[in-house]
């Protein structure tokens, strides 16, 4: 279990250009596993153009009360990424103004940004369709002055979306930490009882799965009827769906794929698994990722990065649909992290 | 020749057998993907079958393969550990019971 983010480590990785130079050299330089742009070629799909605008995902500060041992975002509580009110205040005007259905809050812990609840009580008041907030869990037990976030996520109809690795203490602890399964099952009690979950109730609940290793998530579904029956049957807790997600060749991961000799094989089980359905609907076609700064991203792996937007619009407070709505989408090798199987995103598999 | 018998990247090679007879390479194929659909089984029940036969017969690309399945497919180690001791129990029976021929033989041997 890493204790440390990378950046705290100053490990090379932290670096994202070292990032980038291992996605693309070795295996990928030599010829012996395709580029993605290949990949997409292979089906007239480059350069990867987005659909309409549906999901803005704002990565509030990389601050974390976790330090997880696949993080993409490399977060932890070493990181001072985050984000100002006045950088909020300019995303708030770009939503009035936007086709923009769903506001996703993600992080580090979204809820440690000092500004956050203003933020959700502003955006609350614009109205959009989906409002996600990605929360950890355990930080509504990590301090006092979160305890009542649960009633807060209510009161603002906030669609919660919480990672539980499995429904198992050991495979959970393992990848987030030492106690954090016990804690994620209270408060998910905690969110059960306001009624979050319950059929009926119209407050939100869904789970993310990581699988917690080098390996691809298996079917969406099975999955899902699985974490439902152990959670029902050994908590009494309840949930509307989960999520699968691939983990994703960057940040934390990239360095446990490298350190335990994974990454070969790893990268040669994301091409091998590549559907060229799951690129109909990867994320970046419909999503915007805009960072703690008010950077724009196509994606938060994107972000983390540190691939900006092309265009000349690459700051919120330079927002332009027309011009975004051109552009190309910036790849490398981790997009073959979307593309395998059933696909992956933020919202779990692509295809049926 | 390679210097040793198996290599793992041959197990993605796999289907390259229909090379030399496309035939019954792909009515082998076909078969292999329906049984392992989901049925009166589920695939997780058919994903530790696979996985206790695998090490009965001993075979690495199969212990490979359904090692990994089972991964994916949520299946913990508790549970895979418990299907390769059915596999354990069942073949350590098989010799055991044949004991019986042994006494019947030579009980009938003895004064």
């Amino acid at each position: 279990m890493t204790k440390k983010s990378l950046a705290f480590r100053k490990n090379k990785l932290s670096d994202p250009r070292e990032q980038l130079k291992y996605l693309s050299n070795g295996i990928f330089q030599d010829g012996e596993l395709p580029k993605f742009k290949e990949k997409l070629d292979e089906g007239s799909e480059f350069p990867l153009k987005p659909h309409t605008l549906e999901i803005l995902q704002i990565n509030v500060g990389y601050m974390c009360n976790q330090v997880c041992s696949h993080c993409h975002v490399d977060a932890g509580p070493d990181r001072k990424e985050i984000m100002t009110r006045e950088t909020m205040e300019q995303i708030l005007d770009v939503l009035k103004n936007t086709t923009v259905n769903t506001l996703d809050l993600t992080g580090g812990a979204p809820e440690m940004n000092p500004h956050f609840r203003w933020f959700v009580e502003e955006a609350s008041k614009i109205g959009v369709e989906d409002f996600i907030v990605r929360s950890n869990l355990t930080i509504i037990l990590a301090n006092k002055k979160f305890h009542d976030l649960p009633e807060f996520f209510k009161k603002h109809n906030v669609h919660v979306v919480s990672s539980l690795p499995f429904y198992s203490k050991e495979r959970t602890d393992k990848q987030r930490g030492d106690g954090v399964f016990d804690k994620s099952i209270k408060a998910l009690q905690m969110l059960n009882d306001l009624g979050y979950g319950k059929e009926g109730s119209g407050l939100k609940l869904d789970l993310v799965y990581n699988p917690a290793g080098a390996f691809l998530p298996g079917d969406q579904k099975g999955l899902e009827d699985q974490f439902k029956k152990r959670l029902f049957e050994d908590f009494g807790i309840e949930f509307n769906g989960l999520f699968t997600i691939t983990n994703l060749p960057i940040s934390r991961f990239l360095e446990y794929l490298i350190v335990s000799e994974n990454y070969e094989d790893y990268m040669e089980a994301l091409i091998d698994a590549y559907n060229p359905a799951a690129v109909q609907n990867v994320m970046c076609r419909n999503t915007l990722s805009v960072s703690w700064d008010g950077y724009l991203y196509d994606c938060d792996f994107n972000q983390m990065l540190e691939m900006k937007v092309n265009g000349d619009a690459q700051h919120i407070s330079d927002f332009d649909m027309d011009e975004l709505a051109k552009r190309n989408i910036k790849i490398s090798q981790h997009c073959y992290g979307c593309t395998a199987g059933a696909g992956s995103s933020c919202q779990g598999s692509l295809v049926e | 020749m390679d210097k040793t018998y198996y290599n793992p990247k041959d197990l993605k090679k796999f289907g390259n057998i229909s090379e030399w007879n496309e035939e019954l390479g792909k009515k082998f194929f076909d078969y292999y993907n329906s049984v392992f659909e989901e049925g009166k089984l589920t695939a997780r029940e058919k994903s530790l079958i696979a996985l206790a036969v695998a090490h009965t017969i001993q075979c690495p690309y199969c212990i490979d393969a359904y090692s990994s399945d089972g991964m994916q497919r949520g299946i913990e180690k508790g549970e895979m550990m418990e299907a390769l001791h059915v596999a354990g129990a069942i073949r350590g029976g098989a010799s055991l019971v044949h004991g019986v021929q042994m006494m019947n033989k030579v009980e009938k041997l003895s004064m």
